[in-house]
């Protein structure tokens, strides 16, 4: 019961951090989107075996968390609860991949943990990515953007929409979870069988709910687009540095090994 | 399952993003062709509502474990093709930014493959032709868990073949298929029954609401072609250019067992100027107990220049990643106290 509440209560606080007033919230949401796009394409092109090379890309999430003054504990709780589902898959990479392919001492290591951990690093930075994205720009700015972007703008009003009773909804929803919980004893009536009524009921409420604000929609105008007072944007100077600084830096660390010739100059190997 | 960022390529990302976006597009039109704006508010509030369902969990028969409605099947019977998929989409939009699942490279893949089957594939050719105008209780049990099944099947295929031609992980073909589809099979006969459920108690309770998507004929003119041409083209794309990022740089398997095997040999004259280079730098190193010994004359052997590569890399990444905390911890600190100041 109290997960149920904490994750509602998560979600609600991402979006919270949005408002804050920062430099990088003050850009316009367009280039935080594009840039984030492009972090993780060039995260992900990387060889399967990579490691080394890709975490100088930490940098971009250590300096937007700084400058956008985000609970860098939160962040990091949001990005754990996802790994999982990645590693999960990984996990089976040292199974079926024993090429050795290092040797640290007498140890042999496998390609497959090498994959794996690059799996794991490839999880971090890109769940962190998009949370950040979402902490430092808010979702209707996202839309805003994507909807500039050339998104269809039906697809934009849904977003909008979702986004606006999300909350509402998911609010019922922990409610009644929580009555039922509250009425059950171990497993008993947490089975399949009232389940089916217990959402068909929010179900029928939730489509109640629609043809109300349909009617009120349609008293007060509504023609099939979604007007709303959001912070004025402007593509500006800032955002082209913004891009452009972040863009190259993400060209270079791509192309050239960062660490591996930092470790280099204190190993004396030769990248 | 849905798709994650760390296990897709770039290529396999690309394409099924354009595949989603195209369909997107092609939805959008549809549905304001439709002209029916009591939908607009329809579609938001039941993807909302997909949200608030799954925070509803229950036991699974037989098993104890608990399971949450996945949603895509209902949202189909609900609205109807088009309006389904926009709202399984923005769903998943939703999913991949406020909780990273999945991810934003990913949700082509995740889109097309939650979307896609259950709306264009599962609803349309299964569940209606089942049902058809007659839908009693027993009959619709059966097309829900008949759709919800072939939908899972398709959707967890997606997975299989996104992540096998993605080649981050490493789980063979065959093997990743006999793990997902089984598992895929139990959560469709699930997700069948309960949201066979769901829906003979709207139609007990609301008979009209399933009644006016059943008989809204968006399927006489759905244009098969286009969306066999959307398939074709996401198809060309990853084939097109999946084989053109193989041929550039090989396999990177391949690529580590040529590194490890036959190395070119270095012209004579590089060679000397190499090994002069890194006794240079061997003597200025800070750490040159670690160096691999060379012997003048002997090329290194393929294993230890291996090892002196990979340990400069343990020690340059773990390096970068204090470079990179460091920026952070000061870019705080400073933004703080500018903060203060203001």
């Amino acid at each position: 019961m109290l997960s149920i509440d904490g994750s509602f209560l998560d979600f609600k606080q991402l979006d919270l951090l949005a408002l804050r007033q920062t430099p990088v919230h003050r850009l316009d949401p367009r280039a935080k989107v594009l840039t984030t796009l492009c972090f993780i394409v060039c995260v992900v092109s990387f060889d399967r075996y990579q490691i080394s090379a890709m975490l100088p890309f930490m940098i971009y999430p250590a300096v937007l968390m700084a400058v956008g003054d985000l609970p860098f504990g939160y962040i990091l709780r949001k990005i754990i609860i996802v790994i999982p589902f990645a590693l999960l898959i990984g996990l089976f990479n040292p199974v079926f991949d024993r090429q050795v392919l290092m040797q640290i001492g007498s140890l042999d290591i496998w390609g497959g943990w090498i994959s794996c951990f690059s799996i794991l690093i490839r999880a971090i930075l890109t769940a962190s990515a998009a949370i950040i994205l979402v902490a430092i720009t808010g979702f209707p700015a996202i839309c805003e953007a994507l909807e500039k972007l050339k998104m269809p703008q039906t697809f934009a009003v849904q977003l909008l929409f979702l986004y606006r009773y999300i909350f509402v909804l998911t609010d019922e929803g922990v409610r009644t979870a929580r009555a039922r919980q509250l009425r059950t004893f171990g497993n008993r009536g947490l089975g399949i069988r009232h389940f089916g009524s217990l959402v068909g009921h929010l179900l029928l409420r939730t489509w109640e709910r629609a043809e109300r604000i349909h009617m009120a929609m349609l008293a007060r105008g509504f023609t099939g687009e979604v007007h709303s007072s959001r912070r004025p944007s402007h593509f500006g100077r800032t955002e082209v540095l913004f891009m452009a600084g972040w863009i190259t830096l993400f060209i270079l660390l791509r192309l050239f090994n960062a660490p591996q010739f930092l470790g280099g100059l204190f190993t004396g190997t030769m990248p | 399952m849905h798709m994650a960022d760390a296990l897709v390529s770039p290529a396999v990302g690309g394409a099924f993003w354009a595949a989603a976006t195209g369909t997107i597009a092609y939805c959008s039109a549809r549905v304001r062709k439709d002209l029916d704006d009591r939908k607009v508010p329809l579609m938001g509030v039941l993807g909302a509502f997909v949200f608030a369902a799954q925070m509803i969990n229950f036991t699974i028969p037989a098993t104890g474990s608990s399971g949450h409605l996945g949603g895509g099947l209902l949202l189909a019977i609900l609205l109807g093709p088009s309006a389904a998929y926009l709202t399984i989409a923005s769903v998943l939009m939703i999913q991949a930014l406020f909780f990273a699942d999945g991810g934003l490279l990913a949700l082509g893949c995740n889109i097309f493959n939650l979307g896609v089957f259950p709306a264009f594939i599962a609803y349309p050719l299964i569940y209606k032709k089942l049902v058809g105008h007659d839908p009693r209780q027993s009959r619709m049990v059966a097309a829900s868990i008949l759709a919800a099944v072939v939908a899972l099947q398709f959707g967890s295929l997606g997975v299989v073949l996104q992540t096998v031609l993605s080649g981050v992980a490493a789980l063979p073909f065959d093997t990743f298929l006999l793990l997902m589809q089984p598992i895929h099979l139990g959560i469709g006969v699930v997700e069948g029954v309960v949201t066979a459920l769901v829906v003979s108690f709207i139609y007990q309770a609301r008979p009209e609401i399933l009644e006016s998507t059943l008989q809204q004929k968006p399927l006489g003119d759905l244009p098969i072609k286009s969306l066999l041409a959307t398939f074709l083209v996401a198809t060309l794309l990853i084939g097109g250019v999946l084989s053109w990022f193989v041929s550039e740089n090989p396999d990177g398997l391949e690529w580590s067992i040529a590194k490890v095997t036959g190395t070119p040999e270095l012209p004579e004259a590089e060679h000397r100027e190499h090994q002069r280079l890194a006794k240079i730098q061997e003597e200025t190193a800070l750490l040159p107990d670690y160096a691999i010994p060379t012997e003048e004359g002997e090329a290194r052997s393929a294993a230890t220049e291996r090892m002196g590569t990979s340990l400069s890399g343990l020690l340059g990444g773990a390096m970068t990643l204090i470079v990179c905390s460091l920026v952070g911890v000061f870019l705080k600190r400073r933004s703080a106290a500018q903060r203060k100041e203001a």
